[in-house]
């Protein structure tokens, strides 16, 4: 079923990746740390490095986390759109196939939350 | 026209001033007259057997308004004269209605809009009345609130300029865009979306928690609004019944649309209360009730009768009715979380609930607060202490429907997102809940409109190189007085003021 109309209804959607000025956004959501309350939409130069993006954007972002100084990004479990995933550190976002809108979810095995609650 | 000397009986008048006032069209096609209803696919077979729910004619509907109006300036104007401001049980309350005024007032005015809308469009001459009927309600409903939250703009920080920050703060356009979806629907979704899904079905949650969060809180203004509002409810809501079993009787075929409808409406009117929910649990200083309690007597138990009496017209419960009886346990303390970690961004405070507030969400919530949500909010006035106070410097992701950040857990799961995906046309959109993406699926072109807050920021369509100016230069919300934490604000600081206590007490936490 499409929209019922009283005409032609036909839109582009509002958040096109040409609408966001050479850079794509990308979700990141820590699993058992709901403390951070939703997913992180980032703002991301495609040409960025995996491994600079772990560093330079997600270590500070998720700073205020006890758990995060012990987060090896290396040694974590990735999901990609909830499909199992492996990223390549030194290949940038665009080689490692992370597409526009696309939701990456950190699985950090060891690591619960505040006192194990998962927050 | 011939003066009529003798004084006109009840039944009579309301056929002359309603019905009467109706003509058949000679020289003009219906069709051409009233173009937007049929494209919906709503069969009407018969206008006439419409039943007015009320049977109010315009001479006495502006009478008794006017008496009722009068009452409650009068009140309003007492409570201005009297300092009421000052006799409220604490400056923390005033929150509650700066997020009624922003997130609900200029529902009431889309409200007016879209009654106007309908109450043209129908070749009923019976519901045309009914609409513009409630239209002229519905305005006069969104400037009482202003009037009544006026005095308040005087002595709080954050109420001053609602309609802007409504067209443009992130969280409020949740309420915008829920309006903005039944406003851009046809006549018929319309009147199912507001008559009878919100009035009908849930207005009872929005105005009992404020009304009755007013009246616990020493707010004698709002309560006498939400006295004057209460006969306009009334009808409001006989309306709602009467429009659905209207369209559920003229043909069989009406059925499952409007079953699409209810599913649709229910689930967008459940994501929306969660704001009511917070406020209940989270912002009144003297509590009411639970916002658990108050989802099950004024939903589940009035719900469920209600579903089951229209059992026999074909319709269901709404479609993941059982997903709210889990959720009311959890989505006041997932929002609460939320604003209290974006209070950088609200033309609100927030604050973390007391060792009393936290006994006394144990109590209410036994299967949930103890287990999921004391350890983080104990962290975080830990951090506080420490002067740390905990703000989330990342922007969060959206739900492409009801726009609320994904932050919602999986039924089954309290430690999990219920974070749904969907790729349409190549394009993928998120979501919070089996809910919001059945109603992308149902109608994609729609939803891939969305304006959603975070990604027209990213755009760069809200001015401002950092956060910091899209707040302070785009929301027109006064940075570090408007926002932030409770504790230490200009307006917490005030009112220890007022109250002869010492203002230097409480430092304000910095921002992270
Ligand atoms: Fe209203
Ligand atoms: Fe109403
Ligand atoms: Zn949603």
């Amino acid at each position: 079923m499409t929209v019922n109309a009283i005409g032609a209804y036909e839109f582009p959607p509002l958040d096109l990746e040409a609408n966001f000025h050479g850079n794509r956004l990308l979700y990141l959501g820590w699993d058992r740390h709901l403390m951070f309350c939703s997913p992180f939409a980032l703002l991301v130069d495609p040409a960025m490095g995996f491994a600079e993006l772990c560093e330079q954007v997600l270590r500070p972002a998720m700073a205020a986390h006890p758990d995060t100084a012990k987060v090896d990004f290396s040694a974590s479990v990735w999901l990609l759109n909830d499909q199992p995933w492996s990223p390549d550190f030194a290949a940038s976002l665009d080689a490692n196939g992370l597409r526009h809108k696309d939701m990456l979810r950190l699985q950090t095995p060891g690591l619960n939350g505040l006192g194990n609650s998962a927050s | 026209m011939t003066a009529n000397k003798k004084k006109l009986g009840l039944k009579d008048k309301y056929r002359y001033l309603t019905r009467d006032l109706d003509w058949e069209p000679s020289y003009q096609d219906k069709k051409a007259i009233f173009p937007h209803e049929d494209f919906e696919g709503i069969k009407i077979t018969d206008w006439d057997k419409w039943e007015d729910p009320f049977r109010l004619t315009m001479d006495a509907y502006w009478k008794y308004q006017a008496e009722k109006e009068k009452k409650l300036y009068a009140i309003l104007d007492a409570f201005a004269q009297n300092n009421g401001q000052q006799t409220i049980s604490d400056a923390r309350y005033v929150n509650a209605l700066k997020l009624f005024l922003g997130g609900i007032s200029p529902c009431e005015y889309q409200a007016f809009q879209g009654f106007a809308r309908v109450g043209r469009q129908f070749s009923g001459a019976g519901a045309r009345v009914a609409c513009q009927m409630q239209a002229i309600d519905e305005l006069r409903h969104v400037q009482t609130q202003v009037h009544a939250m006026s005095h308040y703009n005087k002595h709080f920080n954050g109420l001053h300029d609602f309609a802007h920050m409504h067209d443009r703060v992130w969280f409020l356009s949740v309420p915008k865009s829920f309006f903005d979806d039944a406003r851009t629907a046809g006549p018929f979704e319309f009147l199912t979306a507001i008559s009878f899904s919100f009035e009908y079905v849930l207005t009872n949650l929005l105005f009992v928690p404020f009304m009755s969060g007013a009246a616990y809180n020493g707010d004698m203004a709002t309560v006498t609004f939400g006295f004057s509002a209460q006969s306009d409810e009334a009808r409001h809501m006989t309306l709602g019944l009467e429009v659905i079993k209207f369209m559920l009787e003229q043909h069989e075929d009406n059925v499952p649309i409007i079953q699409g409808w209810i599913d649709k409406w229910f689930w967008r009117g459940n994501r929306l209360l969660t704001l009511v929910g917070m406020m209940m649990d989270y912002m009144l200083p003297n509590k009411v009730m639970s916002w658990a309690e108050a989802w099950e007597v004024y939903f589940e138990q009035a719900g469920g009768a209600l579903f089951k009496d229209l059992e026999r017209y074909g319709i269901r419960a709404p479609k993941y009715v059982e997903q709210s009886t889990i959720g009311k346990e959890h989505v006041s303390h997932q929002a609460w979380a939320t604003f209290y970690q974006y209070s950088q961004a609200t033309n609100f405070h927030t604050w973390m609930p007391n060792e009393e507030e936290m006994d006394w969400l144990s109590a209410k919530y036994p299967n949930t607060f103890d287990q999921y949500y004391r350890e983080r909010f104990t962290f975080w006035r830990e951090q506080q202490e420490k002067g740390e106070r905990f703000y989330n410097n990342t922007l969060p992701q959206l739900c492409q429907v009801c726009q609320i950040p994904t932050i919602f857990t999986e039924p089954d799961d309290a430690t999990q997102l219920s974070h749904r995906s969907h790729v349409h046309e190549g394009e993928r959109y998120h979501f919070c809940s089996d809910g919001c993406c059945d109603i992308f699926k149902n109608q994609p072109q729609k939803y891939v409109q969305a304006w959603l807050p975070v990604h027209q920021i990213y755009q760069g369509n809200c001015g401002g190189a950092d956060i910091e100016s899209v707040v302070r230069d785009y929301y027109n919300i006064n940075i570090g007085e408007d926002n932030f934490e409770y504790l230490g604000s200009p307006e917490h600081q005030r009112w220890l003021q007022w109250k002869g206590l010492n203002p230097a007490v409480a430092p304000l936490p910095k921002a992270s």
